[in-house]
């Protein structure tokens, strides 16, 4: 029996169980809930609004669907993963894993299946109400489903790594706010996501360019809005290569650091950190 | 004897400019029952930490079942249990959940001889959680989350297992279970167990030694016999005489109290001979370390209370 391979089945397995037992909590399915409802109110309000540039006219509401998907895949698989391995880090859970043979390939791979899978209800809280709320949705029937599905696969893979060496290098979980959360949301409101990336500066439109939040989104429209709608993004076309192009290298980039950064931070957890940690959450003024 | 399963020499371990560990030196053998004492600080959970492989030491040559832990693969890993401290974790979990999925680790390293893991139900019932087996492990008491925590420790049958104050927060009765699993685990599975404690009564049931850390060294090594015949004065006698009450340390109290006897008469009372146990070893020795003499044997203080 090869150790690893069986050890990758067992991570699987835990991520499985991770997700059935999130979708049972009440406190998870009131996040989806919260999520899905701010999503349809902002789209609600916004159902008259439309989006002008180079001569086309477009509804916001059609703009701003796909790019919201685009912003919560972003962040939910950089927040989440942050967030879950700071607090696991933290209660115990990992030098459970580091303890058994083989165990961190195991957890890693359930963190990872988990993440993914967690994408699931909040695509669907949004998008089925989207569906029979507003008119005009997804222009493009089954081709527009099949490139949700790989720019979701590739945005996946070029942020989640992100979110993991985040939850590995912030030194608590009270740290993934100021560490995390800030840039994210910083980098979620410059990324095109509640209005089109010209309406700011022009550096601003570069740092945008870099990450991978803004190509996700531009993949999306690309996906739900008719090939007319591209007037309006930035040299008036979907750019479908370079999207292509720039979130393979987050990934490649992601997939060459966070085997390093992960096997870092596992070699350097210990019971006195995870009792230090306790210690710590029990003292909030300090 | 075979080569011990635990052999540390000259193992040392700074933090920054502060020395924890400044020269231990231990052994424990196959099959046996060894009790890490000290006082809070002085570098149990280091030393502990530094056998389980979850943290490199300075310096000092470590060997457990064989291997450096510090570099050991896997297949080391699979042969030894760990039980820390402070665990919350997996609060949504069962504990039969949690025992399959983590007890699937061990299945590769399996063999007739040393089937691994446990089955999950006999865990659960040797721990006494087989009732609690399928409730959120989020709901469990303080003491039945402990025994999750020997459970998981144990789930791989362990050649070597490491407990770090089991049964620290444990009731009475908790305790007890403890003290029975312990002796089951070493006498039907010979597993050797070492583990560190603050209560002085338990190291004197469970262990077949005791080792007593401080300064960053082991300064008393032996059984709660041996190390209580270390400390001069073993006996304490206390009396009264008149209103004035005493206290005396003693290695021949038959003798003094003959003396006493023979000396007060009737004035005489309250009269009370009590062995010294291994608290009373434990702080001898503790403070006589503290104080900076590492020479002169430990003796119980005579005090007037």
């Amino acid at each position: 029996m090869n150790a690893t391979r069986h050890a990758v089945g067992l991570g699987l397995h835990r991520g499985w169980t991770e997700f059935l037992l999130s979708l049972r909590s009440p406190q998870d399915q009131g996040f989806y809930l919260f999520m899905g409802g701010a999503t349809l109110l902002y789209l609600w309000f916004n159902r008259d609004g439309e989006i002008t540039g180079a001569g086309e006219t477009i509804p916001l509401v059609a703009y701003s669907l796909p790019s919201i998907l685009a912003a919560l895949l972003a962040f939910g698989v950089i927040i989440g993963p942050a967030y879950a391995l700071a607090m696991e880090r933290e209660d115990g859970t990992l030098l459970r894993h580091k303890a058994l043979p083989h165990g961190m390939q195991g957890y890693v791979t359930g963190q990872l299946l988990y993440h993914s899978l967690g994408l699931l209800p909040m695509l669907l809280v949004i998008l089925v109400p989207s569906f029979l709320l507003f008119d005009g949705v997804m222009a493009r029937g089954a081709e527009g489903w099949l490139t949700v599905t790989w720019v979701v696969v590739l945005g996946l893979l070029a942020t989640l790594p992100l979110g993991m060496v985040l939850g590995s290098v912030v030194p608590s979980v009270q740290k993934v706010g100021s560490w995390g959360m800030l840039p994210v949301i910083v980098l979620t409101v410059i990324s095109g996501v509640f209005f089109p990336v010209q309406a700011l500066w022009g550096w601003v439109q570069a740092v945008a360019q870099v990450f991978p939040t803004y190509w996700i989104g531009l993949g999306m429209r690309s996906a739900f809005l008719p090939d007319a709608a591209a007037a309006v993004e930035l040299g008036g076309s979907w750019r479908t290569l370079p999207t292509v192009l720039v979130l393979l290298a987050w990934a490649v980039a992601g997939l060459l650091v966070t085997p390093a950064v992960l096997r870092r931070m596992a070699r350097r957890q210990s019971g006195s950190q995870v009792a230090a940690a306790r210690d710590a959450a029990a003292q909030w003024v300090r | 004897m075979g080569e011990p399963v635990v052999s540390v020499r000259g193992l040392r371990m700074t933090y920054g400019t502060q020395e924890v560990l400044t020269g231990v030196d231990l052994d424990v053998e196959a099959g046996e029952v060894v009790c890490l004492l000290g006082p809070n600080g002085a570098g149990k959970t280091t030393t502990i930490e530094v056998l389980e492989g979850f943290r490199l030491p300075s310096a000092g040559d470590v060997r457990v079942l064989g291997e450096a832990p510090a570099t050991a693969g896997d297949a080391w890993r699979a042969r030894v249990g760990v039980v820390l401290q402070s665990w919350r974790d997996h609060a949504r979990w069962t504990p039969r959940r949690l025992l399959v999925s983590l007890g699937g680790y061990f299945r590769p390293y399996s063999t007739p001889e040393h089937p691994r893991p446990h089955d999950v139900d006999r865990l659960l019932d040797v721990v006494g959680l087989a009732e609690h087996a399928d409730r959120k492990i989020g709901t469990l008491s303080g003491g039945q989350r402990r025994r999750l925590d020997v459970a998981v420790g144990i789930i791989g049958r362990p050649e070597l297992l490491f407990l770090d104050e089991p049964t620290a927060g444990f009731d009475p009765q908790a305790r007890r279970d403890f003290h029975d699993l312990v002796h089951r685990l070493s006498d039907l599975e010979g597993t050797t167990i070492l583990l560190t404690t603050h209560d002085l009564g338990e190291a004197e049931k469970l262990a077949d030694r005791i080792l007593i850390l401080t300064g960053g060294r082991i300064v008393a090594d032996g059984s709660a016999d041996e190390l209580a015949r270390q400390v001069a004065g073993t006996a304490e006698v206390r009396w009264a005489c008149g209103r004035e009450r005493f206290v005396h340390a003693t290695d021949d109290p038959v003798a003094f109290v003959r003396r006493l006897v023979a000396q007060h008469g009737d004035e005489l009372t309250d009269l009370e001979v009590r062995k010294a146990g291994l608290e009373d070893t434990y702080l001898a020795m503790v403070q006589r370390f503290e104080a900076g003499d590492r020479t002169a044997a430990p003796a119980l203080l005579e005090v007037g209370r």
